[in-house]
C-alpha cells in the first residue's frame, strides 16, 4: 500500500477517536468514566504528533499527561463524593448554548483558516533529520537553556503550592513533631541538679567548736 | 498525503469540543479542567504542526513549555479543588460565590 494513503487512514483513524474521545468527555455522567475519555484522546494525539514526526512530544504527551496529571485526576475524583444528578443539573438547559457557541466558532474558524487554500501545503521533508530528541534538546539547552530553568522552577512552585495548599493542622490530634524532636537538645531532657552531700552547719543542731589543741601551747 | 490543513482542522474541532464543554457543564469544576485540557492539547497541536511544517524548533520547544506548565496549572487546580470540597462540600460553580465577583 501507498505510504502516503496510509499515513492518510492512520491520520483520519486516530483524528476520528481523538473527536469522539473528546466529544465523550464532555458528555458523559460519570466523571470517572470522563477522565478515561480525556486518556484516550491523548493516546490518539500522541499517535496523531507522532505522524507529524514529533516523537519526543508524543512520548511526552503520554508519559506526563497520561501518566501522572491523568492519574491525578482520577484520584481527585474518586477521592471527591460527587452526587451525579447534582452535577447534572442545567445539562440539558446550557446544551443548545455550548452547540451553538461550538458550531459558529468552528466555522469562523475554518473560515479564518481557508481549508481550500491551504489543501497544498503538504508537510514536506522532515527537519529534524535523523533524531528529534536531538533536534529539540539541542535547541532546549543552547537556546531555551533559560526558559528551561524557568520551567523548572515553576515546577518547583507547583509542587511547594499544591501540598501547601492541601496541608492542614488537625485539631485535637496527638502527633509527634519531627522538627521538635531533631532540635531537642540534651540539655532540654535532662536537668542536673546541684546538691551538697553534707548539711550545711547552720542547720544542724551542735554548732562546731574549734579544736582545743590549737590553742594550748 | 496529511496536509497542514487536516493538523489545524482537528486542533479547531479539539478546541471547539472544550469550548462547548465548557458551556454546558456548569455545575462540575473536574470536567471544567478537563476541558482547559483539552484546549491546551488542540492549541498544542496547531503547534506541532507549524513547527513541522516550516521545519521551526521554535514551535515543538514551546510544546515542551506549555506541557510543562500545563501540568504546574492542574495541579494546583485540582488542590484547589480539594481545599474547596472540604470547606464547601460542593464542587458546583453556582455555588462557589463567597468572593461575590
Amino acid at each position: 500500500m501507498n505510504t502516503d494513503l496510509l499515513q492518510l487512514i492512520c491520520f483520519y483513524l486516530f483524528g476520528g477517536v481523538a473527536v469522539i474521545g473528546a466529544l465523550m468527555v464532555i458528555s458523559v455522567k460519570n466523571s470517572v468514566h470522563a477522565v478515561l475519555s480525556l486518556v484516550l484522546t491523548f493516546f490518539s494525539m500522541a499517535c496523531v504528533w507522532l505522524l507529524a514526526e514529533a516523537e519526543f512530544l508524543a512520548i511526552a504527551l503520554v508519559v506526563v499527561y497520561v501518566g501522572a496529571v491523568m492519574v491525578l485526576f482520577l484520584f481527585v475524583v474518586m477521592m471527591l463524593d460527587i452526587k451525579q444528578e447534582v452535577v447534572r443539573e442545567g445539562f440539558i438547559r446550557y446544551l443548545p448554548v455550548g452547540i451553538v457557541v461550538a458550531l459558529v466558532m468552528l466555522a469562523e474558524m475554518l473560515a479564518m483558516i481557508g481549508v481550500k487554500a491551504m489543501a497544498g501545503h503538504t508537510l514536506g521533508p522532515n527537519p529534524a533529520g535523523e533524531s528529534n530528541v536531538a533536534w529539540l534538546g539541542q535547541a532546549l539547552y543552547t537556546e531555551f537553556l533559560l526558559p528551561f530553568e524557568i520551567a523548572a522552577l515553576i515546577l518547583t512552585v507547583g509542587i511547594v503550592a499544591a501540598v501547601a495548599l492541601t496541608l492542614r493542622q488537625r485539631l485535637g490530634v496527638r502527633h509527634q513533631s519531627a522538627s521538635q524532636q531533631v532540635a531537642v537538645q540534651a540539655t532540654d531532657r535532662v536537668r542536673v541538679v546541684k546538691v551538697p552531700v553534707e548539711r550545711p552547719a547552720s542547720v544542724s543542731p551542735a554548732p562546731v567548736v574549734a579544736p582545743p589543741q590549737e590553742n594550748a601551747p | 498525503m496529511i496536509t497542514l490543513s487536516h493538523y489545524i482542522v482537528l486542533g479547531a474541532i479539539l478546541f471547539c469540543i472544550a469550548v462547548a464543554g465548557l458551556f454546558i457543564n456548569r455545575k462540575n469544576v473536574i470536567v471544567l479542567l478537563m476541558a482547559i485540557e483539552l484546549m491546551l492539547l488542540a492549541v498544542n497541536t496547531n503547534f506541532v504542526a507549524f513547527s513541522r511544517f516550516f521545519g521551526d524548533v521554535g514551535g515543538q520547544v514551546f510544546v515542551f513549555f506549555i506541557l510543562t506548565v500545563a501540568a504546574a496549572e492542574s495541579a494546583i487546580g485540582l488542590a484547589i479543588l480539594v481545599l474547596l470540597f472540604r470547606n464547601r462540600s460542593t464542587i458546583n460553580v453556582a455555588e462557589i460565590d463567597s468572593m461575590k465577583g
